[in-house]
């Protein structure tokens, strides 16, 4: 079986939208077989996975509470990524946000404002963005790699925040859980549906999905930014800065994630814990490519990958799957979509003969 | 012992994982291939290999599962990047993320088992030398693992396939234009890094500590991948890495045994530092970085 890949004339619109639905079933296929392979009952565990997020009104509610992480940190990396500044550090300038947003509480636990979520928001975007800071400054000045710095970044995070839940901050009313002590009611994100855990961090992954659509597909500094990525000679005689491109991307993705981290101990946690992110910062790599860097794109695919945590976590009870499971499915999906996406941009033509 | 033998002692071990994982990466990257996924193919190894060494209790056999599922892992890598042309990066981390799941539920049954180690060698004569006779005591896998860094610099060097994979990598096209099969060639050299990524797995998981845990390689991965890198994409320079980052962080057990009040999280996060402030050393000197690294690092070939 050999065939060959031919450039199209034109991107094809039809194979853009129809990669995601591809790479679904496809993942969804190798997940069964290799679930079953692994004596897991896999028929139902996927069932439970695709149906059950949108079959209460409950479910779909945690749906919609996952995406608002997924969907701010996404929006946030695709810049970065279309300008070719891989920050692949988004889980450790999560969880540095969320460590800075909960310092307001922690250190103030009699502070009585009810505005006290407010401060938190701008300290965990200036967090994540100091964080992811670093990056910008070891790739501008220094010429080091930023996918292993912010990657290394995460690791050392992800101490800080043990080293202060074991330490300094662990609650002493907690029977020696790793976690801080719950926040007062005005370090808390407003509600916006009532019944559910569905907070105002919807909202910031809605505005910050606006401000991408217009920064990036209207702004001038957002074209200068992509032709950095795609373009970088092009973008250098055309007097447009390549460190600027970096300092940008890292700085408005760090701030994303940053918010993000911060609206989750503010949001449904309501304390510092070690459990504050599933792997969001990873799993919205993946929705920003799933969603094609395109800010509409990502809107759909966060609900989706926001689903495939809640159908997860509901088949971990109903079919024993383990919680790893769902790292499998992310995976699968990203590199069949990876596949699915070849064919925007290429045609296949079959061919008989050999090829080196 | 006196602390500085028991550092020398342990390095070497520490740094077996290590160097296996990157000298792997080293071979794709220098064929032109960037494969980021190196954290979740030693998790998969250590995971596989685990498993085989406590069912049937034979390190060999447990080495050669644990290749064998890290070159597997390595193949579901290299369809995207070689077939269809895909982003290198996102497609390595699709594998790291993939990869870690499996290893974790591969894994399960097995969480916090123990299993025992390899003997160390009693080699006559090197072993009773004074002061270096700790060091010279090891097991066979960290000899043979310094005899493939040898293997792997006299390949790179001297030999037509060390040639063959430098130049796919320097020039894909006028490699192609000799005859040489630029895809198979990659093929090849993901494979073979995959392979000594699950070893590098294979031997944290029942050599160096003999039990499985998810999450065991802590970033090993990731420090292998950018082994490459302060090794300026030489194998030998790759090698003694490795095997300085394993003495930091055989340091590290030292300090925790000499009683100094340091936080442990700030023991574990001391190999990323390290690997952040190494890194902006050997980068920042561009005549370095950019005489010897791989002029095709990354980029699709489009024939």
């Amino acid at each position: 079986m050999r065939f060959e890949l031919i450039r199209r004339d034109r991107a094809s619109l039809e194979m853009a939208l129809m990669a995601p639905v591809l790479a679904l079933l496809a993942a969804g296929l190798v997940s069964w077989a290799l679930f079953a392979a692994m004596g897991v009952p896999a028929g139902r565990a996927l069932w439970t996975i695709a149906a059950t997020p949108f079959s209460t009104w409950y479910d779909f509610s945690e749906v919609l509470v996952k995406t608002a992480p997924l969907l701010l940190i996404a929006q946030g990396l695709a810049i970065g990524f279309r300008a070719r500044v891989f920050n692949i550090g988004a889980e450790g300038q999560l969880l540095i946000g969320a460590i800075c947003a909960s310092a307001i509480p922690v250190l103030l636990p009699s502070a009585g404002s009810p505005l006290l979520w407010v401060a938190m928001m701008a300290l965990g975007m200036v967090g994540g963005a100091a964080w992811a800071a670093i990056a910008a400054f070891w790739r501008t000045r220094l010429n080091a790699n930023e996918i292993l710095v912010t990657l290394m970044l995460s690791l050392i995070a992800a101490q800080i925040l043990t080293y202060l839940l074991l330490g300094p901050w662990k609650d002493p009313m907690g029977m020696n859980f790793p976690q801080t002590r719950m926040f007062q009611p005005g370090a808390l994100l407003p509600g916006l549906l009532p019944g559910t855990r569905v907070n105002l961090s919807l909202l910031f992954g809605v505005a910050a999905t606006i401000a991408a659509y217009v920064f990036m597909q209207r702004s001038v500094t957002g074209f200068r930014l992509i032709v950095t990525g795609t373009a970088p000679r092009a973008a250098g005689y055309a007097g447009v800065s390549a460190a600027r491109g970096v300092w940008l991307s890292l700085l408005i993705s760090g701030a994303a994630a940053g918010l993000a981290g911060a609206a989750e101990v503010a949001g449904p946690l309501g304390q510092l814990q070690r459990s504050i992110s599933q792997g969001y910062g990873f799993a919205a790599i993946i929705v920003a490519y799933l969603g094609g860097l395109h800010p509409v794109g990502i809107a759909v695919s966060s609900l989706v990958m926001s689903a495939i945590y809640i159908g997860g976590d509901n088949a971990m009870v109903f079919a024993d799957l383990p919680q790893s499971a769902v790292l499998v499915v992310q995976g699968l999906l990203l590199t069949f979509y990876l596949i699915a996406a070849t064919f925007v941009r290429y045609r296949i033509a079959w061919t008989g003969t050999a090829r080196a | 012992m006196s602390p500085l033998e028991f550092i020398l002692a342990g390095t070497l071990a520490a740094a077996t994982p290590l160097m296996l994982a990157a000298l792997g990466e080293l071979v794709v990257e220098r064929s032109g291939v960037l494969n980021l996924g190196v954290e979740g193919m030693m998790a998969l190894g250590a995971a596989v290999a685990f498993i085989v060494a406590y069912q049937t209790g034979g390190h060999g056999l447990a080495f050669v599962a644990g290749a064998g599922a890290g070159m597997a892992a390595a193949l579901v890598f290299a369809v995207p990047v070689l077939g269809f042309r895909a982003n290198q990066v996102a497609a390595g981390l699709a594998l790291g993320i993939l990869a870690g799941g499996l290893s974790a539920m591969v894994g399960r049954p097995y969480e916090s088992l123990t299993i025992r180690s390899l003997p160390k060698l009693d080699i006559p004569v090197l072993s009773d030398l004074p002061y270096v006779g700790g060091v010279l005591t090891q097991d066979i896998a960290v000899w043979a693992t310094l005899a493939m860094a040898v293997a792997m610099a006299w390949v790179f060097r001297s030999t037509r396939l060390g040639w063959r994979i430098r130049a796919v990598g320097e020039n894909p096209h006028a490699a192609r234009a000799i005859g040489t099969p630029v895809l198979r060639l990659r093929l090849a050299c993901i494979a073979f890094g995959g392979a000594l990524a699950g070893m590098g797995g294979a031997y944290a998981a029942t050599v160096y500590t003999p039990l499985w845990a998810d999450g065991m390689i802590a970033g090993r991965g990731w420090i292998a991948v950018a082994l490459v890198v302060f090794g300026t994409w030489r194998t030998g320079r790759v090698a003694l890495g490795a095997i300085l980052f394993g003495a930091l962080s055989i340091g590290e057990l030292v300090v925790q045994a000499t009683g100094v009040r340091i936080p442990s999280q700030a023991l574990a996060a001391l190999p990323y530092v390290a690997t952040i402030i190494v890194l902006a050393v050997i980068s920042s000197n561009r005549m370095l970085t950019r005489r010897h690294s791989v002029a095709s690092l990354g980029e699709p070939f489009d024939p």
